[in-house]
């Protein structure tokens, strides 16, 4: 049952990764478009080269009411039993490095989901949250969405936005969404919408990639923001991380 | 949770239920009232309950996203829609009067009054196309008509919105429309294509110059599926009268391939706009069907089946623009005319899908009685034509793309303007006037073209000349 709710923008945010130059012009155009909560969908550090400022900018946010979850990287900095290939691997030990006591007690303390009403907020998906898989698929979509009761599911991890939704009779559809086109999340179906990365998008378009939700008429319109790629890449190659991940960001890879 | 009855007397976020209008298959149609809103109104809420068809379901959906996206003369205005979490409606503009159904008894009309209305749905068609909307169910009782004879479409429980999720994609394994009228390569699933439009359009042509659906009325799949590989019968053979213009234009809203179809729904319009001006090929001629070799290579070879890349509705319409352009066919105005040509050539080079339309004035006086005649007995208005084309024969356009068009007005800048807006131009080339005394006596065409023009408008001069870059040097 959909109550009708007061009208909230809600702004959102996935993986991060570090991105200082990225996200903070997600912020700044987020609030220009009068975000009034925030949400972090987790991977706040590992790639980028300004953990320490993007852990204490969540953990601002957090104190001013927005809600953060965990993601792998960040969980991965503060637990190290994670998996990971060479080059997110160094990232991840450089970052360790780089965060204070406070900082990693804050991302180790950071729950796998939180239920926000009919709105579930997770960072892979939300049927084995701690399992850190990719939703590539409608059938990926569809174990994510028959894992919880919400109306709408919130996740990145993948990098690339997508929208997916189930119908009453349990069919599928997928979306690419079209940046600024409002998208009505109809209320006979449920939803799981797919944010793109605000600091290392992977759909071919470098541009910051969140997303904005009005919760009276439950629109979600995806967003992009062009920031200074240029500067965040040097910061990656100045603090000796691997160029690779300088070099996708110019191109969004 | 309960659902609300609807009944008259029923209040429901601010409309009251009025009188039931219309109890039909998929939804029913309520007269409302709404004290801010003084537009007759009508609230369509869809049959749903259990165990019935859940292409309602679907088919709703897709209205309630698309019908508040929409703007504009040829859409029926939305008010408010309500979630099938409590009651699935929505309320949109009430049009007065029938749809273009209730002409079924009067087939076949005469091909005038057909060229007129059609022209008419297809520029509605062009205008929804812009929104990105595709309606995938033109058929005559999705069709009403303003008092101010706008065509309106109503309907959209099949379109496809090219920016928003298309909830029917999946949904279905069959593709879901009206047999008589779909498009073959909604056979394969294809939603994407504005083209599938025209097909339909085609249908309805056919149907109400004929008498006869072209594609009979099988709704089975397999009867359904002959269209992939064959041709209607040419309306030349049902009716011996039928006009070659009429048939070139309909047959070729009814090829197979949508490539063959017109580019655009302004283009079809365009071409109902002016029949005289409408390229005749090979189809105009026709009598028969294609042979059934054509036929079997058709079906057997491939072709329609094979796949097609996605394709972008934005994209496709951009490619195909009406490009006018207005020229002068005085003396002295050959340099311009050069330019102008020249500009031309390169907008066409990278816009296949594109057609252009020559345009001249002939100025009328304001008060003297003219004669368009000259001295020597010439009429003018040929003349003029004949320069257009003379002026349009280098580029060595296909002829199907290239119109000219001599236009008689007072003002030619008001001609020019009225000729973009009627024929829902793109895209106008002018050039600008070079003789300032003359410009300052009449003022210039091309500037009030540029600042008064709905479309894009490019201004051509011709290069620097050397007299004219001294007199720039010295007037520094």
């Amino acid at each position: 049952m959909m109550a009708a709710e007061e009208q909230l923008r809600l702004a959102i945010f996935a993986d991060i990764h570090a991105n200082r130059q990225a996200f903070s012009a997600c912020l700044d155009a987020a609030r220009a478009r009068g975000a009034e909560r925030m949400v972090c969908l987790g991977d706040i550090v590992g790639y980028g080269a300004d953990p320490e400022w993007a852990v204490e900018t969540v953990m601002g946010l957090v104190e001013d009411g927005a809600i953060a979850v965990v993601g792998n990287h960040d969980n991965a900095v503060v637990s190290s039993s994670e998996s990971m290939n060479a080059e997110a691997q160094a990232a991840i030990e450089w970052t360790r490095g780089r965060l204070s006591a406070p900082q990693r007690r804050f991302l180790a303390e950071l729950p796998l989901k939180h239920q926000d009403g009919d709105r579930l907020y997770v960072h892979s998906e939300a049927s084995h949250p701690a399992r850190w898989q990719y939703v590539r698929s409608t059938a990926d979509a569809a174990r994510s969405i028959e894992a919880t009761d919400a109306h709408v599911t919130f996740c990145g991890h993948i990098h690339k936005p997508a929208l997916y939704s189930m119908s009453a009779a349990a069919k599928l559809t997928s979306f690419i969404p079209t940046s600024e086109t409002p998208v009505q999340l109809l209320g006979g179906r449920r939803w799981l919408a797919v944010l793109g990365s605000v600091g290392q998008p992977r759909d071919g378009n470098p541009a910051a990639a969140y997303a904005m939700l009005d919760t009276k008429s439950q629109e979600i319109t995806f967003c992009r923001v062009p920031y200074d790629v240029v500067a965040a890449a040097d910061r990656i190659r100045a603090n000796g991380l691997p160029h690779w991940l300088a070099d996708r960001l110019l191109i969004g890879r | 949770m309960t659902k609300l009855s609807i009944l008259p007397g029923t209040e429901l976020d601010g409309f009251t239920v009025g009188e039931c209008v219309h109890h039909g298959g998929m939804a029913t149609l309520w007269s409302v009232t709404h004290p801010g809103i003084t537009v007759p109104l009508l609230m369509k809420v869809p049959r749903v309950s259990e165990g019935e068809d859940p292409a309602a379901i679907v088919s709703f959906e897709m209205e309630q996203m698309i019908l508040p996206r929409l703007a504009g003369p040829h859409v029926p205005g939305c008010f408010g829609t309500g979630d099938f979490a409590r009651q699935a409606y929505v309320v949109i503009e009430r049009i007065p009067g029938t749809t273009l159904y209730s002409r079924m008894g009067e087939l076949p009309i005469p091909y005038e009054e057909a060229r007129v209305i059609v022209g008419k749905i297809a520029g509605a068609l062009a205008d929804l196309h812009r929104q990105n909307v595709i309606h995938h169910d033109i058929k005559p009782s999705s069709i009403m008509f303003r008092p101010s004879g706008e065509c309106v479409l109503i309907d959209y429980g099949l379109s496809h919105h090219n920016l928003l999720p298309d909830l029917l994609q999946e949904e279905f394994r069959l593709p879901y429309g009206t047999a008589p009228y779909m498009a073959p390569e909604r056979l394969l699933g294809v939603r994407d294509d504005p083209r599938s439009d025209l097909f339909s359009l085609g249908v309805l042509l056919y149907f109400f110059t004929t008498g006869e659906r072209p594609f009979g009325e099988s709704e089975t799949l397999r009867g359904m599926r002959r269209r992939l590989w064959r041709d209607p019968q040419p309306p030349r053979k049902l009716r011996p009268d039928y006009p070659p213009w009429l048939q070139e234009i309909v047959l070729r809203c009814l090829e197979i391939e949508p490539v063959w179809r017109h580019p655009t729904a302004s283009q079809l319009a365009f071409d109902l706009a002016h029949p005289d001006q409408v390229k005749l090929t090979a189809r105009s001629e026709r009598l028969k069907r294609d042979p059934l070799s054509t036929v079997w290579r058709r079906r057997f070879n491939g072709g329609m089946t094979q796949p097609k890349p996605k394709s972008d509705v934005a994209v496709q319409l951009a490619s195909g623009p009406i490009v006018a352009v207005a020229l002068d066919t005085e003396d002295g105005s050959g340099p311009l005319n050069e330019c102008l040509r020249l500009t031309a050539a390169h907008l066409l080079a990278t816009l296949p899908n594109a057609r252009l339309a020559c345009i001249n004035v002939l100025k009328l006086g304001r008060i003297t009685i003219d004669r368009t005649v000259d001295e020597q007995g010439n009429n003018k208005h040929i003349d003029r034509l004949v320069a257009l084309r003379h002026w349009a024969s280098p580029l060595e356009l296909d002829e199907s793309r290239l119109t000219v068009h001599v236009l008689e007005a007072v003002d030619p800048a008001s001609a020019i303007l009225e000729f973009t807006a009627v024929n829902q131009v793109d895209h106008i080339v002018i050039g600008a006037r070079q003789n300032s005394m003359l410009r300052t006596l009449l003022g210039s065409v091309s500037s009030k073209v540029a600042a008064e023009a709905a479309c894009t408008v490019t201004v051509v001069r011709p290069p620097r000349s050397a007299v004219a870059m001294g007199q720039a040097a010295v007037g520094g």
